[in-house]
């Protein structure tokens, strides 16, 4: 995971040309292609390249969950033991209910909470019902925990290089 | 939104092909005309039930930083400190949230030392500190949308 690769030029200006989006045509990498003056084989071939190597994570739609009805969106956030955070980490992230989950400092005095579990429901009872799953999984390694429901997006564009 | 447009949210989330005419492929998949499929995507995208569509990069692998950072703002200066975060481009997603930490915000640099730098400025224009806390492990990252 740790692995990092320098992108050359052309391979930037790809991500430059495509980070807020593919063109809505029926050839779009020949859109892009023409628009940075290269073979669209080029085009396809650099992006397959970055799929493979985790550069890109997935090309798709990234739905707004709001409209989708998910008007619930909690950050459950979890203060696990650091001997067992690894483990659980690893079951919660498996649940299907949880959309990222990762572990991340604790900056004390304000903030004790080591894992983080994105959440997203249609109502808040059924994120506390998730949140309920999460603390059973974790059992007695977990000394506490808290929702941070969002209540507004303030700005959702993405990577910009 | 139609059966349809469901159909298309969620096939679309992942794979896209990588071909000359990628959306004739997906249409064929759907049963729909490529056409049709170009309209209604821009449709959604139009109307914001899709935020984007295209790849996903993740900055990290291309030598750059990812990071979650928070700040507790109080309420009647909140509007002004978003609007200081919110011009960042090195923010890509700020959200309000119930918490007195009630600001949190993604940063994405093409450096490490770039979530330095931003954090710094931004703790300078809105004179609030900021919280960072990157990822230490990734235990899932996933879509799993049904629309």
């Amino acid at each position: 995971m740790s692995q990092k690769l320098a992108l050359d030029s052309i391979s930037r200006r790809i991500v430059q040309a495509t980070q807020a989006g593919l063109p809505l045509s029926p050839r779009p990498y020949n859109a892009i292609a023409e628009q940075l003056g290269i073979a669209p084989e080029e085009v396809i071939r650099r992006l397959r390249a970055m799929l493979e190597h985790g550069i890109i994570r997935r090309i798709g739609a990234v739905p707004n969950h709001y409209a989708l009805g998910y008007r619930a969106n909690g950050m459950t956030v979890w203060d696990v033991m650091n001997d067992h955070v690894d483990e659980l980490g690893a079951k919660v992230g498996a649940l299907d209910f949880v959309s990222h989950c990762y572990r991340r400092p604790r900056r004390l005095p304000g903030w004790r909470y080591n894992l983080f579990a994105m959440v997203h429901a249609h109502d808040r009872a059924e994120v506390e019902a998730q949140a309920a799953q999460i603390a059973a999984l974790l059992g007695g390694h977990c000394r506490a925990h808290t929702i941070l429901y969002s209540s507004q997006i303030l700005k959702k564009t993405g990577l910009r290089i | 939104m139609d059966e349809l447009d469901r159909a298309m949210i969620n096939h679309l989330q992942g794979g896209f092909p990588l071909c000359e005419r990628p959306f004739q492929e997906v249409a064929a998949q759907l049963g729909i005309g490529e056409d049709e499929l170009i309209v209604r995507l821009g449709k959604l995208l139009d109307e914001k039930v899709l935020t984007r569509f295209g790849p996903m990069y993740q900055i990290e692998r291309m030598g750059g930083a990812f990071s979650l950072a928070a700040m507790r703002v109080p309420e009647e200066d909140f509007e002004r400190a978003a609007a200081i975060v919110n011009a960042l481009p090195a923010v890509a997603h700020n959200y309000r949230r119930e918490h007195a930490f009630n600001m949190w915000f993604v940063l994405a640099t093409e450096t490490p030392q770039g979530i330095h730098e931003t954090i710094a400025s931004i703790e300078a224009e809105t004179g609030y500190p900021v919280c960072n806390m990157p990822k230490e492990r990734e235990y899932f990252v996933g879509l799993r949308f049904a629309a």
